[in-house]
């Protein structure tokens, strides 16, 4: 009986090879399928609109790269640039993350250098949906070193879709978020993998990843905080161990030194309040490290002793260094923290102290719709996902289980952090996922195994490759049923994958039986709608997924449109705007205009601006804010002094655009005022109500704003009807004395307005004669006919 | 109190054998960690007698001591045969991944130093 049972071992052995390599191709096709949906998912805007660069913030990343392009490397690291924050100017070297621009300007060079001729903006356009594949990548290998192979899978075809990570990096979002979600993720992997390792060369890959990560977004002090409170709960609970000493003390040393190479970064590095967190786990793990290793050395009795003497020297070293460090800190009045990290930790902060932080849409605090509208099915599955991460916990599972805590926190203080989550929740809810059809398709093997109680004798090993092939997702003969039904390919895979796996394990069913008694197994009917259910939900949230790309978040705000019965209509009046700007006006004009234009005027236009969206500096910002909210001849001074020849504002009256320089206008007087104290908030309220009907303000019709906006407005449909607002306006007939209107794009959404030339003043008896000819020089500028209409 | 000065004596003493007993590649590691953190003491009496003027350099310079130290204790975690976690670990690939990571700290302190 030994020779037929040693040949079907060894062809059972040869057997198990050839479908492990057979699951390792699958796996490999299934991860390439996952990285096309995730690049094409993301490419709804380019079909529906064009290949253009979104938004704001990615025209100045957009201008940057092309500047690295033109230029190389050492002019952009030396880059000084005097075409915004006029007079300032900005030193883009110093105070930019390189890391995305760096990214971009390599691929291109890359893709020029292979002679494939792709421009700056198409590189640029398709970045992001190129490292959002990277990102499901990097996920699936995160999730593997957790949970195993099944669960990686699943997870990365969930973040493939999780339309929080759509929201920033569908093409043409070229924003600093599209590559740093992947060294965020790929960082966190790398640390995972030493950690349960214990390699040194993972180390040095991983202080590496935090280096990419470091130059790409100012969010990396998420990941220097994290890891050592990970560190901290390891050693808390008992679980220290060498790996974890490797995990962490080479990372801290080489990543603050890679830190402080970034410019952005420099020696903030070792100064801020965001990185003592590091140096304090760092001195912690030393001392634990100590201890241990003196334990292995003395005999429990000696070692009491050494505990004894030791603590009590200790402890009055470690109050006196305290009591410095709390000093040092205590003496700087943000507790040597950012604004920006402030905001995130006392979320009332920004609110008090830096309105500019508090009035970005992006800074405010999420409600609950839209946490199921950017995570959808998986703000329920994440709670199961802890659960199992429970049984059993590893380093790995726990650390997964900490980053989604302190995740959820975060995106409960900012909406923009949402997407700090997505790759968390994914995680979570790729190994609930896996989980669940685990434990159900087990149960449906073992109900068939029931039913077929008479199968042949079984052989040791195939038994024990069946207990490794329950280990993978879905391992179950009625799924061949489902999968026709299930819409998603990635969950058909894995189930063709074990069909072959079904045909041998068979065999094994009564020696498991055996084994699988102690498992849970559920009834047969249950484990089948449990499964079908379970992809039905999945069926949900593709479906969601893809609306939510192709509805929600593929709009290029630069382009609007609108359905009408007539068919689509198109706004580009911004578009309209710059190039008007381009081409009517001379290079080194100024152009003013609220902070959020900058970076498309600098960008797409080509004119100096006087503020842009880096919001460096509050006070020039807010000399700008008092300009539009003071009279006439009060703006006219304050623009004057600034060389200012254009000023720009933005008014969606005509059309109902929303988002228009008159709704942001109490913005603008709030962060003046903050500087300036003659402008007062209450005095463009009428009654704590912002109006600009009849009942407004007389300070709210005179200010420059209103002025600019509503100037001929009466003339589209005689009455003045603010279509935003929804009523009429208050002062409907007048006229600009210190400014002429230029232009008027075809929607009226956007103004330009020209600075009239300082009168030439004749004292004394000429101003009887000037007074006349002041007069027919106003009537001349107000009967200047806009030349595009 | 004589019996803490005999328990603090007895205590030095062991240390001290139990110490001797370790193989002499750990000893010499456990050397080359004394003398990297003793240069970086060094280095902060010195920061401390003519100030932190050049603040990269004196950066650079005390974290390369630190970090060559921290390396070397990972080194002597990998290679110690007590350890059982990496006992299959071949010595020669540690010490390559340990010439691997210091050559990337030096590469950086290298840039960093000014």
């Amino acid at each position: 009986m030994a020779e037929p049972e040693s040949s079907t071992a060894a062809a059972g052995a040869g057997g198990s090879r050839l479908r492990n390599a057979f699951g390792g191709v699958l796996c490999a096709f299934t991860l390439l399928l996952i990285g096309v949906l995730a690049f094409s998912i993301r490419l709804f805007s380019v079909i529906k609109y064009e290949s253009v660069i979104h938004e704001f913030d990615p025209y100045f990343n957009y201008r940057v790269t092309q500047f690295l392009s033109k230029n190389g490397i050492y002019e952009f690291w030396n880059w000084f640039d005097d075409r915004t924050w006029y007079p300032l100017g900005r030193v883009i070297g110093g105070t930019v993350y390189p890391g995305l621009t760096l990214t971009a300007g390599t691929i291109w060079w890359l893709v020029n250098s292979l002679n494939i001729p792709l421009s700056v903006e198409t590189v640029c356009v398709f970045t992001a949906p190129i490292f959002s594949a990277n990102a499901s990548w990097a996920t699936y290998l995160l999730t593997k070193e957790a949970k195993g192979t099944g669960a990686g899978l699943m997870a990365a075809a969930i973040l493939a879709m999780v339309p929080s990570y759509i929201s920033r990096s569908v093409a043409g979002s070229y924003d600093n978020e599209a590559v740093a979600i992947f060294a965020l993720i790929f960082t966190f992997y790398l640390y995972v993998k030493t950690l349960n390792t214990g390699s040194l060369f993972y180390a040095t890959l991983n202080a590496l990843s935090y280096f990419y990560m470091v130059c790409s977004w100012g969010g990396y002090t998420f990941i220097i905080n994290l890891i050592p409170m990970h560190v901290l709960l390891c050693i808390v609970t008992g679980r220290y161990s060498s790996r974890l000493y490797i995990a962490y003390a080479p990372l801290v040393i080489l990543g603050t030194l890679l830190a402080a190479l970034v410019p952005v970064v420099g020696f903030n590095a070792v100064m801020t309040s965001e990185h003592f967190a590091s140096f304090l786990v760092f001195i912690i793990l030393h001392v634990v490290a100590l201890v241990y290793y003196i334990k292995g050395l003395l005999t429990p009795r000696l070692f009491k002793v050494a505990m004894t003497l030791v603590i009590s020297v200790g402890l009055a070293v470690c109050f006196a260094v305290v009591a410095i460090l709390v000093a040092l800190v205590a003496s700087s009045p943000t507790k040597g923290w950012s604004g920006r990290s402030l905001s995130l930790l006392d979320p009332t902060y920004a609110s008090k102290y830096i309105p500019i932080i508090a009035s970005v849409s992006e800074h405010q605090p999420p409600t609950w719709p839209s946490y199921f509208m950017d995570i959808n099915v998986l703000a329920f599955l994440v709670p199961a996902g802890i659960i199992s991460c429970f049984l059993p916990l590893s380093d790995a599972s726990s650390f997964v289980v900490l980053y989604l805590v302190t995740a959820v926190y975060f995106s409960g203080v900012m909406v923009r952090l949402m997407l700090v989550l997505a790759p968390a929740a994914c995680i979570l809810s790729g190994i609930a996922l896996s989980e669940a059809f685990n434990v159900l398709t087990r149960s449906i093997k073992c109900q068939l195994a029931k039913l077929f109680d008479d199968s042949p004798a079984a052989s040791g090993d195939s038994s024990a490759e069946s207990s490794s092939a329950s280990t993978s997702s879905t391992n179950s003969a009625k799924n061949e049923n489902r999968s026709e039904k299930s819409e998603t390919a990635p969950k058909e895979k894995p189930s063709k994958k074990n069909r072959k796996k079904d045909k041998e394990v068979a065999e094994s069913i009564p020696a498991k039986h055996k084994k699988e008694k102690k498992l849970l197994v559920l009834p047969m009917e249950a484990s089948v709608m449990g499964i079908l259910l379970l992809i039905v939900l999945g069926g949900f949230y593709v479906v969601h997924c893809v609306w939510a790309a192709a509805e929600a978040y593929s709009a290029p705000s630069i382009v609007l449109t609108s359905r009408s019965r007539e068919g689509l209509h198109v706004f580009d009046d911004f578009r309209e705007a710059y190039a008007w700007l381009s081409h009517n006006t001379d290079v080194d004009d100024k152009v003013a205009s609220w902070w959020d234009y900058g970076y498309q005027t600098t960008a797409m236009a080509n004119r100096t601006v006087i503020v842009d969206n880096n919001t460096w500096n509050n006070t020039h910002i807010a000399t700008v804010g008092t300009a539009m909210s003071s009279p006439e001849k009060a703006a006219w001074e304050i623009f004057n002094s600034l060389d200012v020849k254009y000023v720009l504002v933005v008014f969606g009256g005509l059309v109902g655009y929303p988002s228009d320089d008159i709704n942001k206008f109490l913005w603008m007087v709030r962060i003046g005022g903050g500087v300036f104290p003659h402008i007062k908030e209450p005095d463009y309220l009428r009654d704590g109500n912002y109006r600009v009907d009849a009942q407004a303000t007389p300070t709210m019709l005179n200010c420059l704003m209103y002025k600019l906006c509503y100037y001929r407005f009466v003339e589209t449909d005689g009455k003045g009807f603010d279509r935003v607002r929804g009523y009429e306006i208050g002062k409907k007939h007048f006229k600009l004395t210190h400014f002429e209107e230029v232009f008027t794009t075809h929607h009226w959404m956007v103004r330009i307005y020209k600075l009239k030339p300082q009168k030439n003043r004749v004292r004394g008896k000429l101003k009887k004669l000037k007074s006349g000819s002041k007069t027919s020089s106003t009537i001349a500028a107000g009967r200047k006919k806009n030349p595009w209409q | 109190m004589p019996k803490a000065t005999n328990d603090a004596k007895l205590l030095i003493q062991s240390l001290g054998k139990a110490y001797a007993a370790t193989p002499t590649n750990l000893k010499i590691i456990d050397l080359y960690m004394v003398f990297a953190v003793a240069t970086a003491l060094i280095q902060v009496v010195y920061m401390g007698v003519v100030g932190s003027f050049p603040f990269n350099s004196f950066l650079s310079g005390i974290l390369s001591c630190i970090g060559t130290a921290v390396l070397a204790v990972c080194l002597r975690i990998q290679v110690n045969k007590d350890n059982k976690e990496f006992k299959d670990l071949p010595p020669e690939r540690a010490f390559a991944d340990f010439v691997l990571c210091n050559l990337v700290l030096h590469l950086v302190i290298m840039n960093f130093l000014g």
